[in-house]
């Protein structure tokens, strides 16, 4: 009989920036100051549309709502890294990430206000993926469709600890092994699936190590580090560009609920949240930034007001947006070319309502059917 | 004895009966444990049942697959796929193996899994969290399909579902969850699988709806013109169907408009007027009419209300009916 070892394996931690805000220059990206001031804006700005966002959800002018607080660092660490031509594929809490990407704010907005006007794409960014860990295949077929073109581009896809456990993900990691696809994949381990912590997904000890039954190469970073994200994942970026996936997981912390529909006070502890609030991704690179002088009171503040304000009015320009939904274009972009029995639904439909007229979402939504709903609403997703 | 209750409380109650019957029941899927599902449906049932409520991973075709496996040797699966859209993640387990163990095996190994899932719009939900795919489960042999409309007939057809030896898919409407109290027999109560009942007797027009339809159906014939006289069949196991009932309305009625939320085309409606077509059609005195939703993607909440018959259409189709 015959005993010997076959595979070993190990995984790499990374941290740029340390909880006591120092740095690593080894690891460190090299990045200029504006560079460095613009991260902390668009940290800034993902923060404090994530906190509108919900307060307008608790008024009733928004739909459910997934902030990232507290993902912030994981999300602009990484999209940062990726060329403006190169596909970003997110999940459904990339916030930050498209912020980051330069996505408009009232796009945004729409998305939770429930009009399809919000998932409208220009610039190299995949709609939200609704369902869990089924978009990661997107990003491999993008990325093998540049390794069979010869183009030297990847493509990042987003995921969660929880989307981890679908065969998916899986599938996703290993045909981009086999296809050398040129695609990178940024799990976000936040330690919560809703109520599901992280240890009760997998028996793993890492996310990362998933990438090691596909062949491909898994690194851990911290994520609430923007520095060390960025290396890392600009470095994984340039390993798939070759043809060579990366699976890259980023661990950090889901601060807030997972939705606005859901109250995380059943399933987790106030101590928990407390010690993740003390690794907050914005305090750690803000005392960091204070050090090096590139900030003070007076920049916060500035950064600040300038952030209120350009939130202001992407929030005014939504409302207007939505004053204006035609309901009638529901019909309008299934297929490329309508079908004679869509033009004749259409018609149906414009001849029941009176023309598809304008008509808001708070208009259009009546009955004691939806008062009831809107009950449930509270308690789902 | 009845009491006012909730739709979901009565699947909660129904759950919770069922597994003090029969130690053989077992709940598991995403976050039903220790949160009781998104919805509540499971609600304290880990507390009661310790050994016999799981969270499971994040993984929809594990959650039907592992059914087959614990079907087949001994438990009651009973699992909750936490919205609709996400069957799908696991719908080759169902079509390949939970649906078709019995006749592969002829009839020596049978998967008695009930799958709860809630479905349907009318809650301003994400997307895909609203879509009505029964007539996709009707078209899989070997699976039952049903859809409760009321907070009653949620907990008689859940216990059904639950005994009942083979895979029942059992959609539950979201919009009805919370939407009032209704009376509820307490402890044992059973509504058999397969049975429509008609929920209002009339002479004019038959109406056939189920689950959330059911009450803008009512509603529509409650504001109806006073001379309208329609019968109203709740059909409740979409499939297997009971064609029977809805026959011998029409063949009373001479009229029938039936009310889906699903997209029309190859929507139960279709199936619904094929068999009135092939055993009642002389008696028909009008084109039996369909109130649907439209052939597009479930939209987002700012078009649903758009997209989703109301009292208002299916008056209109009941008009249509009339007129003919
Ligand atoms: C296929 C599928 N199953 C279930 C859901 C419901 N759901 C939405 S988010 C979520 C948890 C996701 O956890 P994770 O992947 O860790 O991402 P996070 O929400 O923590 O960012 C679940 C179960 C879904 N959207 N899609």
């Amino acid at each position: 009989m015959t005993r010997e070892q076959v595979a070993e394996f190990s995984i790499e931690y990374v941290q740029a920036l340390d909880e006591e805000a120092n740095l690593d220059e080894a690891v460190a990206p090299d990045l200029d100051d504006e560079q460095l001031l613009e991260f902390y804006r668009l940290m800034r700005l993902a923060r404090r549309l994530d906190e509108r966002a919900v307060a307008l959800q608790r008024r009733g002018e928004l739909g459910t709502y997934a902030p990232g607080v507290g993902q912030e660092a994981a999300q602009v660490g990484s999209a940062t890294a990726l060329a403006p031509e190169e596909w970003l594929v997110p999940s459904f809490r990339e916030g930050a990430a498209l912020l980051a990407r330069g996505a408009p704010i009232h796009r945004l907005l729409w998305y939770s206000m429930g009009m399809e006007e919000g998932a409208e794409v220009d610039g190299a960014n995949f709609p939200p993926s609704i369902p869990v860990g089924s978009q990661p295949l997107h990003a491999t077929g993008i990325g093998w469709g540049k390794e069979i073109a010869g183009e030297e581009e990847a493509a990042m896809v987003y995921f969660g600890d929880g989307a981890t456990s679908q065969g998916d993900v899986y599938e996703a990691m290993n045909v981009a092994g086999a296809l050398d696809a040129h695609v990178v994949f940024l799990c976000q381990n936040n330690q919560w699936a809703i109520s599901t912590p992280r240890a009760s997904q997998t028996r793993a000890g890492t996310i990362a190590q998933k990438a090691v039954a596909a062949g491909i190469e898994g690194v851990q970073v911290d994520g609430n580090d923007p520095l060390g994200v960025h290396a890392v994942t600009r470095d994984a970026l340039e390993s798939a560009r070759g043809g060579d996936p990366v699976l890259v997981e980023a661990l950090t912390y889901r601060r807030s609920m997972h939705t606005t529909s859901d109250d995380p006070r059943v399933y987790r502890t106030e101590e928990e949240e407390a010690e993740w609030e003390a690794r907050d991704p914005i305090a750690r690179f803000e005392r960091y930034l204070r050090a090096e002088g590139l900030l003070d009171d007076e920049r916060i503040a500035d950064i600040a007001e300038e952030v209120e304000g350009a939130i202001a009015d992407e929030i005014d320009r939504a409302k207007e947006g939505q004053k204006r939904v035609v309901p009638a274009e529901m019909f309008d972009y299934v297929y490329a070319e309508p079908t004679s029995e869509l033009r004749r639904q259409k018609a149906e439909f414009e001849r029941e309502t009176g023309g598809g007229e304008t008509t808001t979402p708070e208009e259009g939504s009546s009955g004691d059917e939806r008062a009831g709903g809107g009950e449930v609403s509270g308690r789902g997703e | 004895m009845a009491n006012e209750i909730r739709m979901v409380e009565a699947i909660q109650q129904a759950l919770d009966e069922e597994m003090a019957r029969d130690e053989s029941v077992l709940v598991y899927g995403e976050d039903v444990g220790v949160s009781g599902g998104v919805f509540r449906a499971t609600k304290e049932l880990r507390e009661s049942y310790p050994d016999r409520v799981y969270d499971t991973p994040l993984a929809e075709s594990a959650i039907l697959g592992l059914g087959v496996g614990l079907g087949a040797t001994g438990y009651t699966p009973v699992t909750e796929i936490q919205f609709a859209s996400f069957a799908y993640q696991g719908f080759h387990q169902l079509v390949q193996h939970a649906t078709r163990l019995r006749s592969r095996t002829r009839g020596t190994l049978g998967v008695p899994m009930t799958v709860r899932t809630p479905y349907g719009g009318g809650i301003r939900a994400l997307e895909l969290h609203s879509e009505s795919f029964e007539a996709g489960y009707a078209h899989v042999p070997g699976l039952k399909t049903v859809v409760p409309s009321n907070a009653a007939d949620a907990k008689g057809l859940l216990t059904s579902a639950v005994r009942d030896p083979d895979p029942v898919m059992f959609l539950e409407p979201t919009s009805r969850y919370r939407a009032s109290r209704e009376a509820v027999p307490e402890g044992e109560h059973t509504v058999p699988l397969g049975e429509a009942e008609v929920v209002r007797e009339g002479a004019d027009v038959t109406v056939v709806a189920w689950g959330a339809m059911l009450a803008e159906t009512l509603s529509a014939v409650g504001r109806g013109d006073a001379d309208v006289d329609a019968e109203v069949i709740d059909l409740r196991t979409v499939s297997p169907m009971d064609s029977e009932t809805v026959l011998d309305s029409v063949r009373k009625t001479g009229r029938c408009v039936v009310v889906h939320e699903a997209p029309r085309t190859a929507g139960l409606a279709a199936e619904i007027i094929a068999r009135i077509n092939d055993d009642a059609l002389y008696y028909l005195e009008a084109p039996v009419e369909r109130v649907t939703g439209y052939d597009v993607p479930f939209p987002l909440f700012a078009r649903e209300d758009a997209y989703r018959p109301d009292a208002e259409r299916i008056r209109r189709g009941i008009e249509r009916a009339l007129s003919a």
